[in-house]
């Protein structure tokens, strides 16, 4: 982080000369894009010239792309010249102190989810140096992860002591032209997560950005790389349940994961961005392409998502199923309330031979919000035997809401069984009155029966982020009925 | 009394299906209600119950000397009043005992009791379900999920072993059920009668009688009560047939 520091106050004091800083707080750059934008943020981060190169590339496609226009998805227009594309990481110096310095609110809120105290400061921003734990634990950690020879750090760091792994992995699951949004996170992505595991080599433990110290202002435009080299095995995990505000309403991360031949990657994720209040004023625009490649042979990628947060959610974490009899697996639950609105789901590419895939979806509706599964499952001609189960479940919370199931299925293989289910159910008068006649009260019961509806998912996360997850779906849903 | 039904009505879709009931129901005391299909048994059961589609429109109910129409159904069910659902409805993914642990956590939160922890219950359910012959597999398998008609039934019977209530409302619990396991139902109910439970037991076919000696026996045809006796009655309704008793109250 010191050696940030230069770099920005470089570009800072230049400012005149290029005339687009605001002269204010000197460390954020004005709002705009041009390629001059983009080549001050690889300046500031000492990117090697490839890295530049490949920025610039992704910005003169993206120039030429149309932001994509969804039917079920409501929305005000994001004005791309109004967004800053650079903020250096803020000092600790104006962050809380303490928990006393914190919104009760939120930690009433953190007190519901049954976040552990240690980790409540650091969710709250209290500056990392004064949450002693946090920072103790993150030490052994890191010297664990040392020692098995994985490297995790920010994407910044990657690009200055790996930029051979990063010149040779990155972009090469999502393309900087991929989408939209992937081309303009490819332009001016400032930061994220890089992750390498070693050929056989098991991750000791699961790894979280909480333990990535810096992890906090990767912003808006995150960039996260996981490769599993031959015959090693990871599992990731993103985000958290407690809620968390950002001033930036559009999201445009980039996730891209590799898995090399028998190697595997399980990838969950947690999102409870800020949905806006009741009125849907005010929430976050979470745009985001996850894409992973099982590469090898008998490799396996999958991903598992709870979905609480965020105004808009637009996310179909996929898999290319490139080796033969590799795996892939999306497991999600995304649930929305008020207003709140997600398009979501998964691309499952069966390429290889012997190739599976499984999806299992579960969307629930409350208040006004509606809820989409979009998904796609690809057969090529050279997948023979290739096989998918899908299973989309929808559950409706009240008269308002909506749920919609857009499956599609191109098979060019005549070998594949591929298998889709789908239920759309109200949570039944009758269950919650067998509930209730049973003694429990109607939040009570709603939330046993949404639990319950979930179930298949949360098992297939890490065993404390299910209890998490399962605390959130209560929190996300309160007030939904009655 | 611990209910006392007066002058009831309900409807059901604008529908009134209950026309003016009375009914009284002392600690202790079996009350049978028998009735051709449709006469109204389940709608009773339900507005006792209290469920939402099931709207008095007239008379009232006195439960421990309170008036059971303005609490809640899960205040109802909280205060000992137990149904056995005629079509127990399947909750997939939430297991049997999980359901069962939150539903007896409540009840004693309600009186004031420290709720049990999950080692406690197991031991404290285990021989109720060994009565009503259930395997442990269904104590972890979702709320009825894929459970046959004589296993929801059986499973409803353990439920009520569990919470303990003081009322318990059985709508037809004989129904469906072979000789087998109408005996082990029989068996779950009588371990149940201790003298201060009170029971209604809402069946179709005298045949559970047969097991379970009401004191009385009272006939529903189309929302009324048209005739009320002993244990005999329903020996008469056997032989007989509603047509008779039905033609007779006419
Ligand atoms: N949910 C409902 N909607 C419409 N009609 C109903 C409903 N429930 C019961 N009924 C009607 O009320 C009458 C009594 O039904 P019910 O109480 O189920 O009778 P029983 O249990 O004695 O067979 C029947 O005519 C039935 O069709
Ligand atoms: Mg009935």
């Amino acid at each position: 982080m010191a050696s940030k520091q230069p770099d920005v106050k470089d570009f800072v004091d230049r400012k005149y000369e290029h005339g687009f800083f605001t002269d204010i707080e000197a460390d954020t750059l004005a709002p705009g894009l041009n390629e001059d934008v983009i080549r001050l943020i690889s300046k500031i981060k000492g990117e090697p010239a490839f890295m530049l190169d490949w920025r610039l590339k992704a910005f003169s496609h993206w120039q030429t792309m149309q932001e994509p226009d969804w039917a079920k998805l409501e929305r005000d227009a994001i004005d791309y010249q109004a967004i800053s594309y650079y903020s250096a990481p803020r000092s600790s110096a104006d962050a809380p102190k303490s928990l006393d310095e914190v919104d009760p609110k939120l930690l009433e809120t953190y007190d519901k989810l049954g976040i552990p105290l240690h980790e409540r400061a650091r969710l709250a921003g209290v500056a990392v140096d004064a949450v002693f734990d946090s920072v103790s634990v993150a030490t052994t950690f890191k010297e664990k992860l040392a020692e098995a020879g994985v490297l995790f750090c920010s994407f910044s760091e990657a690009v200055k002591d790996h930029p051979e792994l990063i010149e040779r992995y990155l972009g090469t699951v999502v393309p900087h032209r991929d989408n939209f949004f992937a081309a303009l996170n490819s332009a001016v992505f400032t930061d994220g997560s890089f992750v390498y595991i070693p050929k056989g080599v098991r991750c000791p433990m699961e790894l979280s950005t909480y333990f990535r110290i810096n992890a906090a202002n990767t912003g808006q435009f995150e960039r996260t790389l996981i490769i599993a080299d031959e015959g090693s095995y990871v599992s990731y995990l993103e985000g958290c349940t407690a809620p968390q505000r950002d001033e930036n309403q559009l999201h445009a991360a980039v996730v891209e994961l590799i898995a090399e031949k028998d190697a595997e990657i399980k990838y969950s994720t947690v999102q409870n961005w800020y949905p806006g209040d009741e009125e849907g004023r005010g929430g976050i625009y979470n745009f985001v392409t996850k894409r992973g490649d099982c590469r090898g042979d008998r490799s396996k990628i999958s991903w598992t998502q709870v979905e609480a947060g965020s105004a808009i959610t637009w996310k179909y974490p996929s898999c290319v199923l490139r080796g033969n009899d590799s795996v892939g697996e999306f497991y999600s639950v995304a649930v929305t309330n008020n207003l709140q609105q997600a398009d979501t789901g998964t691309k499952m590419i069966h390429i290889g031979k012997n190739t599976r895939s499984t999806i299992i979806s579960k969307g629930i509706s409350a208040g006004r919000a509606q809820n989409a599964y979009r998904g796609l499952v690809k057969i090529f001609p050279t997948a023979e035997n290739a096989r998918n189960y899908s299973q989309c479940d929808s559950l409706l919370m009240g008269n308002q809401c909506g749920a919609h199931t857009f499956p599609y299925m191109e098979i060019k293989n005549p070998t594949a069984q591929v298998a889709h289910e789908a239920t759309t159910s109200k949570i039944a008068d009758d269950q919650l009155f067998y509930c209730r006649q049973r003694g429990l009260r109607e939040e009570d019961a709603v939330n046993m029966i949404v639990n319950g509806f979930c179930k298949e998912v949360f098992r297939k996360l890490p065993m404390e982020f299910a209890v998490e997850a399962q605390a959130l779906m209560n929190v996300s849903l309160e007030g939904a009925v009655g | 009394m611990l209910i006392e039904i007066k002058n009831l009505h309900a409807s059901v879709n604008d529908i009134e299906i209950i026309k003016g009931l009375d009914l009284d129901v002392a600690p202790g005391e079996v009350h049978a209600i028998m009735g051709p299909n449709g006469s109204g048994k389940s709608t009773l059961a339900q507005a006792l119950a209290g469920r939402e589609d099931y709207v008095v429109t007239e008379g009232s109910v006195s439960y421990k000397g309170q008036n059971l129409l303005d609490m809640e159904p899960d205040s109802r069910a909280r205060a000992g009043l137990f149904l056995s659902f005629q079509y127990p409805v399947e909750i997939p993914g939430v297991s049997n005992v999980y359901l069962l642990k939150a539903a007896l956590n409540a009840c004693r939160k309600e009186k004031g009791e420290t709720e049990i922890d999950a080692v406690e219950f197991m031991r404290f359910i285990k021989d109720k379900a060994k009565l009503m012959e259930l395997d442990e597999k269904f104590l972890s398998r979702g709320v009825n999920e894929g459970f046959s008609g004589g296993e929801k039934k059986r499973n409803e019977i353990f439920q009520m072993a569990v919470l303990e209530p003081d009322l318990a409302i059985l709508d037809e619990t004989d129904s469906g059920l072979d000789i087998d396991a109408l005996k082990v139902v029989a068996n779950g109910l009588n371990a149940q009668r201790d003298g201060q439970r009170s029971f209604l037991l809402i069946t179709h076919y005298q045949r559970l009688l047969d097991y379970i000696e009401p004191d009385y026996v009272h006939v529903l045809a189309d929302g009324r009560i048209i005739r009320s006796g002993g244990k005999e009655l329903a020996l008469e309704l056997e032989e007989n047939g509603y047509d008779n008793i039905l033609a007779a109250a006419s």
